[in-house]
């Protein structure tokens, strides 16, 4: 046995306690290693980039409040009569599900209380995901190497919502009933093999004595757990990217700048899990939410108005209230296309921004690893489609509660569906070109801005009588940040005749992508930034004021 | 000015502005909170028909027509009851304005409940129908309300919502919420199907469906109703659900996670 | 504390102020990186009082956190569960989800509170700058990574045994079929269950108030009523799969104002029976416009006009509602003269 071996083997076997734990793991599972470039591991701080653990945290909050409601929860449709402690529904037949829910929020101390935070907080973990996606999306954090996360985090996106829609429908009340009948109409509108699809999920007909319980292991199982792998992949890889990080003095693609993992970084987002906890703790201490109790249980026969999902499925109910009520027959069959052509566009929506990182990218042909963030305006057609994207997604959302906004705002509800038939088509087309013209006149402003400085707001009277607005100059690090940003050329088409005076022919694809990179970088499409040169001449000798 | 433009560009400004919108969103919201209550009154009913007639006569005629036989302006009232003419009048929609929107919504009351009663007794003795209910008929003794309940989700949640917050009809019409509304007009409404409502006579929905159906929406829609999880975000369901989620919920953990990236003061401004 | 305490050199350097254009360290790339920015201090890290001042403040915040728990195990052991509390402005509330919600939150967030507050004022608040390295592997290990796959799938011989290899992704493409064949069993067959409901000839129309047939005099003109088929009671075990087909909605229209011809055939006096199910996805229809005869459907709005066949006139709905043809029994009951003749709820492949 060698020395050096030995000195090791002893200085471990002297260590404090937990230097001991340490070294017996490390023996076991070399987490030195792990540790070694991760303890340290930097993280920029910006509050944008917490969204993402806003959503990590209501996950965890999710499945710890979830784990604790299955103890209690009986997933089945037997019939009972109820006899809890909730007065007006004494006597009334209702599944066992229904039952189960009531003595959680009426019979079970804190049942309520966790009730409330497992909904409130899955309400958050969608908005949350929701914005987050389009933080990194504004920014251009999907850029190379991040698309693959950002499909991870588009997934969880949609697995949260069915996670959610699954969720919701387990009580068995008169509300989410009617979401899971309008699901069943939904699915029976597939051409061909709806009504097989209905059968088989539903164990037979409408509502059957079935979903509840398929839907408790999708909602508590299948689901989560596939989200729990995706959200360790996002996670992993986000470590591995190292995080993206804006322009500013000292940062580069090849760096990154913040505070180190430990300690700060660990405070900081360990200290934000419980902030988060906080929050969705006291909000469901002050607000109701999904109070079956007040709804009732489900019966195929009655109904409420304004029944509406929760908001993450809103999008998808407007597309289905403002449709047309379309239907062919022929040869003996039914094509509905009133319900499937939503059907169809519901995936179709969310698709169009997941793919879009892949279509930029094509656009481009960049290659190379991007680690800095744009700001939305040095992209304008970027921004400008996130926008339209956003835009139809919240028109769809308004028509969703369509009957909300009739009464609230003294409306008719066929005024309310109306428009938003129209600007479903007409909406984003204003928004893109609105959100490009803004884009353009901030890189104008921030342009003037670097030529001829800060607007002070200070008036200044010259000699001769007239008044001038002093600019003051801008300092070195803003000169940078402004300026720090790539700006694409537009793709041309390349020569369509070879050296040996061979004609080749240009592919349509190829006059796409050059019509794209024309519409994304051509001159009317982006500011030029401001050069060097122009810089000197300005700001050399005279004043420019 | 001067001050605002060079504040405008404050790191902080950012976080005032959010604060504003948070501000107006907090406004929105009031907007969706359930209005104040109104407190009908009762008093005992003992007038005659002429009076009834004289106030009609100054009051309803000129759309009713004189022996209210109805006009091109308003329909007949022959047969529609006391009933009928204690809810319309009773709950402010008679006298309607001339012109009207998609229906007659519910006002402050133009007469006072003695009128009422000369004005219901007077149409009541132009032809039979659906007689004013008595306090034993709509009071909450005897009631079974979770029968209430089950027969108010069958016949009534689909237009006026589980808790009765009301809900939207075609073309700007609506079915008004039902909070605060005198149980006896509830009955009468129920009766005799006032403007575009269904009527539910006592042959389809026996009075004692109506007893507890009124005792029901007591029990979950009154100022006394106990929302056990707080708030009740004006029993709206889903939708303003999200919305708290979003602007108080997502608002709230956006406004701590820019405190917890946010840089700390130095010790001197540069 | 003021100024004067601070030490000179923890200060940052003046800032030069002069005209033109200044700041500008670069005369040969105005708008180069100048690098990180010198660190500057906060008062904590240069004055121990500011410093110790911040150790109480999360000091307090974790004795606030304590103090909260030991309130959450006192609310839960000494509140009733069914005791209710008025609170302005939040109205009648359940005294114990108030009392936990807010205790677990104040709990929650003065630890996360305190963390923040520690890291923000005590940690070093220095930047770093850690390198990044390229994702993609140098070309030597690309080179190396390549062989060696090639190295083994040779030694597999899998793109020479041809044999093996289609007969071992025919194996793996079917076994997935046993599972698929396993979910057979999750339904039966819809066969024609759709088409058809529990009304046939003679089958009393139930009020579903009252539980009692129902005689066309109890149904008013402008009134609405439910009904169900006469011998299905809440407590069979087929009774949501059955309602949820044969629910009717009964109203009562004056003969002249009913438009559509079939549609008066099918009445009874004025008196008409439309399924209660939405043609659209299947929501119960059912909000009826006594003075327009409209019905609208409170989950997407498809409006229907029951005096001309319940024909749509507003939203997604793709057909009529269908109707029950009725008539008077010997007693003098309604009854359904047989069942709908074409599928309720909503349209499917095979409704043709």
């Amino acid at each position: 046995m060698s020395t050096a071996a030995n000195e090791t083997a002893r200085s471990r076997g002297q260590a404090p306690a937990g230097e001991r734990i340490a070294d017996w793991a490390d023996g076991r599972l070399g987490i030195y290693s792990l540790a070694k470039a991760n303890m340290r591991k930097i993280f920029p701080d910006h509050w944008s980039f917490m969204l993402g653990e806003v959503c990590m945290y209501s996950f965890i909050i999710i499945i710890l409040t979830g784990v604790y409601l299955t103890l209690f929860f009986h997933p089945s449709m037997n019939e009972v009569v109820y006899h809890g402690s909730y007065v007006p529904l004494q006597g009334q037949m209702m599944s066992e599900a229904f039952n189960s829910t009531l003595h959680i929020s009426f019979d079970v101390r804190g049942g309520l209380l966790v009730r409330q935070i497992h909904h409130w907080a899955a309400l958050i973990f969608l908005a949350g995901m929701f914005v987050h996606m389009m933080r990194v999306f504004f920014t251009g954090a999907f850029r190379k190497p991040r698309e693959i996360n950002w499909l991870f985090g588009f997934l969880l996106f949609v697995l949260g919502m069915f996670t959610g829609f699954t969720g919701y429908s387990l009580p068995d009340d008169l509300l989410s009933g009617t979401g899971v009948r309008f699901m069943e109409g939904a699915i029976l509108s597939v051409p061909i093999v709806g009504t097989y699809l209905s059968y088989f999920l539903f164990g037979g007909q409408f509502p059957g004595h079935d979903f509840v319980a398929r839907f408790y292991s999708i909602h508590i199982l299948l689901l989560p757990g596939i989200m729990l792998g995706l959200m360790v992949a996002h996670l992993i890889l986000v470590f591995y990217h190292k995080h993206t990080q804006f322009a500013g003095p000292g940062k580069s693609n090849n760096n990154v700048v913040g505070m180190p993992l430990l300690p700060v970084y660990m405070a900081k987002a360990g200290g934000f899990f419980f902030l988060v906890f906080g929050v969705i703790a006291a909000i469901a201490a002050v607000a109701q939410i999904n109070p079956i109790w007040a709804i009732g249980p489900y019966r195929v026969d009655q109904v409420s108005t304004g029944a509406q999902p929760d908001w993450y499925m809103g999008f998808a109910e407007g597309l289905i209230r403002f449709m047309p009520g379309w239907e062919i027959n022929f040869w003996g069959h039914t094509l509905v296309l009133g319900v499937f052509i939503p059907l169809v566009l519901f995936p179709l929506v969310l698709a169009a921004i997941a793919v879009y990182p892949f279509i930029e990218s094509w656009v481009t042909g960049d290659k190379r690893e991007h680690h800095i963030l744009d700001r939305p305006r040095n992209a304008p057609t970027r921004t400008a489609f996130g926008v339209a994207w956003v835009t139809i997604y919240m028109i769809t959302l308004v028509g969703g509660g369509n009957d909300l906004w009739a009464t609230h705002f003294h409306l008719s509800i066929n005024a309310v569906t109306w428009f938003v038939r129209i600007f479903f088509f007409v909406g984003p087309v204003i928004a893109f070109l609105v959100t490009k013209r803004i884009c353009l006149g901030l890189q104008r402003r921030d342009r003037d801005k670097v030529l001829h400085g800060r607007e002070t707001g200070i008036i200044k009277r010259l000699p001769h009588g007239e008044f001038i607005e002093v600019h003051e100059p801008l300092s070195q690090e803003q000169l940078h940040t402004l300026t720090a940003h790539d700006q694409y050329q537009p793709a041309e088409i390349g020569p369509t005749v070879d050296e040996n005076g061979v004609e080749r022919k240009v592919k349509a694809a190829e006059r796409l992508r050059v019509k794209l990179s024309n519409a994304y970088y051509g001159e009317d499409n982006q500011i030029p930034k401001p050069s060097v040169e122009e810089y000197r001449e300005i700001t050399s000798g005279h004043g420019h004021h | 000015m001067k001050k605002l433009s060079a504040r405008r560009r404050h790191p902080l400004a950012a976080v005032v502005v959010l604060l504003l919108a948070l501000a107006a969103t907090g406004g929105l919201y009031a907007a969706f909170a359930p209005a104040g209550k109104a407190q009908a009154d009762e008093t005992s009913q003992s007038l005659t028909i002429k009076e009834g007639r004289k106030l009609y006569e100054v009051g309803c005629a000129s759309c009713h027509g004189t022996g209210g036989q109805g006009s091109s302006d308003g329909p007949s009232l022959v047969g529609v009851g006391s009933a009928a003419v204690d809810f319309q009048v009773g709950t402010g929609r008679m006298p309607a304005a001339t012109s009207q929107g998609a229906q007659v919504p519910r006002k402050k009351p133009v007469y006072t409940q003695t009128q009422i009663d000369q004005l219901a007794a007077y149409i009541a003795s132009l032809g039979a129908g659906p007689i004013v209910p008595t306090k034993q008929q709509y009071g909450p003794a005897g009631a079974d309300i979770a029968k209430g309940g089950e027969l108010f989700r069958t016949n009534c949640a689909q237009c006026h919502n589980f808790t009765g917050k009301g809900g939207a009809l075609t073309k700007g019409k609506f079915a008004p919420t039902l909070e605060g509304v005198d149980p006896k007009h509830i009955y009468e409404a129920m009766q005799t199907g006032p403007q575009n409502m269904p009527s539910f006579p006592d042959t389809t929905l026996s009075s004692k469906n109506k007893k507890d159906i009124i005792a029901y929406l007591h029990a979950v829609d009154s100022s006394e109703t106990t929302n056990p999880g707080g708030l009740e975000l004006g029993g709206l369901g889903p939708v303003s659900e999200g919305l708290f989620a979003w602007i108080f919920g997502l608002g709230a953990l956006i406004a701590v996670a820019v405190w917890v990236a946010a840089r700390t003061a130095k010790a001197k401004k540069s | 504390m003021s100024s004067q305490d601070i030490p000179e050199e923890n200060l940052p350097a003046e800032q030069d102020h002069a005209h033109g254009a200044v700041g500008v360290a670069d005369e040969e790339n105005p708008f180069a990186d100048p690098g990180l920015p010198p660190h500057e201090h906060r008062i904590q890290d240069i004055d121990e009082r500011a410093a110790k001042r911040s150790e109480r403040v999360v000091a307090l915040l974790f004795t606030v956190s304590m103090l909260a728990t030991v309130g959450f195990i006192v609310s839960y052991v000494t509140i009733p569960h069914d005791k209710n509390i008025f609170v302005f402005p939040i109205g009648h509330i359940s005294a114990l989800n108030f009392a936990l919600g807010l205790t677990l939150g104040v709990a929650l967030f003065c630890i996360g509170a305190g963390a923040v507050h520690w890291a923000r004022t005590l940690m070093s608040d220095v930047e770093v700058a850690d390198e990044r390295h390229p994702i993609e592997a140098a070309p030597e290990v690309r080179a190396k990574v390549h062989a060696d796959f090639r190295q083994g799938a040779k030694e597999s011989a899998l793109g020479r045994r041809k044999l093996i290899r289609g007969t071992m992704f025919g194996a793996l493409a079917l076994v997935p079929l046993s599972g698929v064949m396993l979910l057979r069993d999750l339904g039966p067959l819809p066969g024609t269950s759709l088409r058809h409901t529990l009304w046939a000839k003679g089958k009393r129309l139930v009020n579903m108030n009252t539980n009692q047939p129902l005689r066309p005099e109890d149904v008013a003109v402008g009134s609405l009523t439910f009904a169900k088929p006469d011998g299905l009671e809440e407590t069979d075990e087929e009774f949501q799969n059955e309602l949820a087909k044969a629910a009717l909605m009964i109203v009562r229209l004056q003969p002249d104002n009913i438009k559509d011809k079939r549609e008066l055939n099918w009445s009874h006096d004025g008196i008409v029976a439309f399924s209660k199910i939405c043609t659209h996805v299947g929501c119960p229809i059912s909000l009826y416009e006594q003075q327009t005869h409209h019905v609208l459907c409170p989950c997407h709005q498809s409006t229907f006009d029951l005096s001309d066949g319940a024909r749509v006139i507003f939203g997604p709905a793709g057909h009529a509602l269908p109707q029950l043809r009725i008539g008077v029994d010997s007693e003098g009951y309604l009854q359904a003269l047989g069942d709908f003749e074409e599928p309720v709820g909503p349209a499917f492949w095979e409704r043709g």
